[in-house]
């Protein structure tokens, strides 16, 4: 990462107004965002988006004529391009044969994209944009951090500083009277305007229709005052029927700003009256700038789904504490660096696919369906492919390949560590490894590891047999997780297996975008696993868990490795996390739990993985009330803690600022005690809080199920029948 | 919003508020109206009141009146064929904006509602839901951006028109 970058992050960070800004608004946000989608079914309606616009993406070159026909057989003029600068190049050329001087924009991201305001102007040509987020950027002379709010990152006293030199009169930073400055200024841009150039949300090939939505009202005074319209259109906006419209209408404002319809909708088919009663000049420009190729590509087709809301931005705890300007090119946030992959150069969304966390939060919420974090972890692999893995990554991920290499090494390192270690956590080291312990202290690896603790835990012969797949957290630095989970499996008359030959799961690599590594250590996991008469694979940590059950199967195939599929899904048949198995095993009347003289109040944490992948959740709160916690929940329990694995270790500055925000949801709740059941967000969490000092408690759900099982059992409780195989 | 019991006195809702506006002949005082020319005549009644609809006219007006084709229930949504120039003029420049819509136009949500038009013929359909605003500077909503500042609805008639 270039220290340009790094210096970006750290300022956005340390910018209050932006962080204040960014995180009122995506709080406000979710509630608004709800509360407009009340009895819509959400999942049902992005289906249809999905089907919709995936169908038209499949069939771009097909829905781009018939745009063109139905358009022209009305009187419009339709210029179909590849090329930004022909694009360019058409507009000045209408605007030369006009003699036009004066242009009025509504918001248009694909001549954002192409950059054409500079090009204009260079040609002598005054260009306004009207959209207010909009003007406020351009008089700043920057560029959006927002898609849809373009000037969300500045506060009133700054745009009351670029209106007052507009306007040569001092204004003050009262919002509403700098609107009416806006109003009156740009009236009069309006009415002298020779073209109104816009974009469009939705452009219709059954009817050549375009569709804008917009809440100012200047989308309709761009469309309505200027004698000719240019309209530039990404040909992703196609939809092959005009009834097309209405399930992206449904959810575009919606899931933009919370709104269940702007305040204008503008369904503009062929050219309609000039105030001189003349026809509209009407040029509609489509185009493609990587668009079809994209189409083409089986894994990047879905991200032509996108209808612009910008949801992905508004949920995401990363765009959330660093902005637009970071976290982005022209394009922004998850779908940003996804466009910027393909509509600037792979190569430049380098930096800003590293500050993807990887929590899924946008893939929730995207309704165009697009598996956002999938798609930026194909851009990570292709950097990765492209120019080789980061130099740490290139040194590391052999090791993890190579267990006995890597076991050796976090053995020693338990020895090495000692000067800087106390209380079970580091919480300073020297130098340059000092980011690393930024905003928390770092656990110790543990002496013994759990695969040499569980080989001295004598196992009760049981039917039920679990593999245990410990993860190298569990293994290296929390080995007493481990020793709960053996606890509670086998007061539910489950006998534990502890399979040596397992290794790291892969998910750091994978989440590189090293997916030969990812591969490799699948493999070796599938054959470590395959242990006979074992009805689960359990683990205790969620990012094991979705590895285990689907990425190994995703790493193997991407990489080509047929031959090991098969093997990867009887194992993901297997595998279960500990919180769903204990929760069965539970309802089954097989585990039981104490539930009098309870702990006292709990407030849980969810994992981004066990929350947004394996979907379970409610097991854990269910398993905690059962053993006597009252549960309190946090606000926002469910937006990541900021470790994402090795994500904390690139990008300490910005795991830290995600850790502050959780920190302080889960004291304000009051509650001594914090229940999780990943072992990554309980050293994150874990040493946030040390680092701050005193606070509550954190421990896994195994641990605390462990600690009350019902006192009528004993170890070997529950256990029927003989070993098998 | 407001509902009367039928078009007549809708009208003279109309001329009401255009008294109670103060508008008048001065410039930025005006109104314009998109009415058929069985309603011209009530220009003679109200100084400062044209049907003639020009782009100038529109830019002084304070007040600009204009008929909706239909109203959508589900979102607050007035829906009309704005091919018309004066249409989009009338309810886009002036701070003003009323709208006459006949509740029997009145239908559940927007698919009903552009199932009545045909978008190769009303070449500009027009969606109108609440006053003008923006949330750009620091998300605060403010009203009245580049259209109207107070949005108007009078509904008049019955709904399910024995027709």
């Amino acid at each position: 990462m270039k220290a340009e970058f790094r210096e970006s992050i750290q300022q956005a960070l340390a910018n209050e107004t932006l962080a204040g800004a960014l995180g009122k608004f995506s709080e406000a946000y979710r509630v608004s965002r709800a509360r407009a989608y009340e009895g819509i079914d959400f999942e049902a309606l992005r289906a249809q988006i999905a089907e919709r616009k995936g169908f038209a993406a499949a069939h771009l070159e097909e829905l781009a004529e018939r745009f063109r026909q139905s358009a022209e057989a009305l009187g419009a003029k339709v210029f179909r391009t590849s090329e930004p600068a022909e694009v360019k190049d058409y507009i000045l050329r209408v605007a030369r044969e006009q003699g036009a001087q004066r242009i009025v924009k509504s918001k248009s991201m694909a001549s954002e994209e192409i950059h054409l305001n500079p090009f204009l102007q260079q040609a002598g040509i005054e260009v306004t944009e009207t959209d207010l987020g909009e003007w406020i950027i351009q008089l700043a002379g920057q560029r959006p951090s927002h898609m849809v709010l373009p000037a969300i990152h500045m506060t009133r006293e700054e745009v009351a500083e670029l209106f007052s030199k507009e306007v040569h009169e001092r204004l003050g930073s009262d919002i509403p009277r700098l609107v009416k400055v806006a109003r009156e200024e740009l009236r009069a841009k309006f009415l002298n305007a020779d073209i109104g150039i816009s974009g469009a949300n939705i452009a219709v090939a059954e009817t050549g229709s375009l569709v804008l939505l917009t809440n100012e009202g200047n989308g309709r005074l761009v469309t309505t005052l200027p004698p000719t319209h240019i309209a530039i259109v990404g040909i992703e906006k196609l939809v092959e029927r005009f009834a097309d419209i209405l399930p992206i209408v449904e959810a575009l404002p919606r899931s933009a700003t919370g709104q269940l319809l702007t305040s204008y909708l503008s369904i503009i088919t062929g050219p309609a009256e000039n105030t001189d009663g003349s026809a509209k000049d009407l040029h509609i420009i489509l185009m493609d700038n990587r668009r079809t190729e994209m189409a083409a590509d089986p894994v990047f087709r879905e991200a032509l789904q996108c209808i612009r809301c910008a949801s992905c931005l508004n949920v995401c705890p990363v765009y959330r504490a660093v902005g637009g300007h970071v976290f982005g090119k022209v394009y922004t946030g998850g779908i940003g660096t996804i466009l910027t992959a393909w509509f600037d150069e792979l190569q430049k969304s380098d930096e800003i696919q590293s500050l993807c966390i990887q929590c899924g939060a946008c893939r929730d919420y995207c309704p165009g369906n697009i598996d956002i974090p999938e798609l930026i972890l194909e851009i990570r692999r292709r950097l990765a492919t492209e120019q080789g893995l980061k130099p740490v990554e290139r040194a590391v991920f052999p090791i993890i390949n190579n267990r006995r290499v890597f076991h050796g090494l976090l053995r020693a390192a338990s020895l090495a560590q000692k000067p800087f270690e106390s209380g079970g956590l580091i919480r300073h080291l020297p130098l340059f490894l000092s980011g690393l312990t930024e905003g928390r202290a770092l656990p110790a690896i543990a002496e013994e590891p759990f695969r040499d603790r569980f080989r001295r835990i004598r196992q009760p012969q049981c039917a039920d047999k679990a593999a245990i797949f410990a993860g190298c957290l569990i293994d290296f630095a929390y080995p007493e997780i481990g020793e709960a989970m053996v606890k509670v499996l086998n007061a539910a008359g489950v006998e534990a297996v502890f399979p040596e030959e397992q290794t790291c799961c892969g998910a750091p690599a994978r989440y590189s975008g090293a997916y030969e590594s990812a591969a490799e250590s699948a493999i070796a996991n599938i054959r470590a696993l395959e242990t006979e008469g074992v009805r689960w694979v359990v683990t205790a940590c969620p990012t094991c868990t979705v590895a285990l059950l689907k990425e190994f199967e995703a790493s193997l195939a991407a990489t080509g490795r047929q031959e090991h599929l098969e093997a990867a899904r009887q194992l993901a048949a297997r595998v279960i996390d500990f919180s769903t198995l204990a929760f069965h095993l539970e309802q089954e009347g097989r585990l039981k739990l104490k539930s009098e003289d309870g702990p006292g109040a709990i407030t849980y944490h969810d994992s981004c993985h066990q929350k947004r992948t394996l979907h379970a959740t409610e097991e854990p709160r269910a398993l905690l009330r059962k053993a006597g916690y009252e549960l309190t929940e946090m606000f926002e329990s469910d937006v990541c803690c900021g470790m994402g694995g090795s994500y904390s270790l690139k990008m300490p500055e910005v795991s830290a600022s995600l850790l502050r925000r959780k920190l302080a949801h889960l004291r304000d709740t009051g509650a001594e005690e914090v229940g999780l059941d990943c072992p990554g967000c309980l050293m994150q969490i874990r040493g946030g809080l040390a680092q701050q000092g005193d606070g509550p408690r954190v421990k896994h759900t195994a641990e605390r199920l462990a600690e009350r099982l019902a006192g009528d059992q004993d170890a070997t409780a529950g256990t029927t029948g003989k070993p098998r195989g | 919003m407001h509902r009367v019991p039928s078009r007549g006195a809708a009208l003279e809702f109309v001329l009401e508020t255009l008294k109670q506006e103060g508008v008048s002949d001065a410039p930025g005082s005006q109104a314009v109206w998109v009415g058929d020319p069985g309603l011209h005549p009530l220009a003679a009644r109200v100084p400062g009141l044209s049907f003639d609809v020009t782009r100038e006219r529109a830019a002084a007006a304070k007040i600009g009146i204009t008929e909706a084709d239909c109203a959508i229930a589900a979102t607050g949504t007035l829906l009309g064929d704005s091919t018309p120039v004066a249409q989009r003029l009338a309810s886009t420049l002036p701070a003003i904006h009323i709208a006459l819509v006949a509740l029997d136009s009145l239908r559940e949500n927007l698919a009903e509602a552009l199932a009545k038009f045909d978008p190769r013929r009303a070449r500009y359909l027009a969606a109108i839901t609440g006053p003008s605003r923006t949330a750009d500077i620091e998300r605060v909503l403010t009203i009245g951006v580049h259209g109207p500042v107070r949005l108007i609805i009078v509904f008049y008639g019955r709904e399910e028109a024995s027709a």
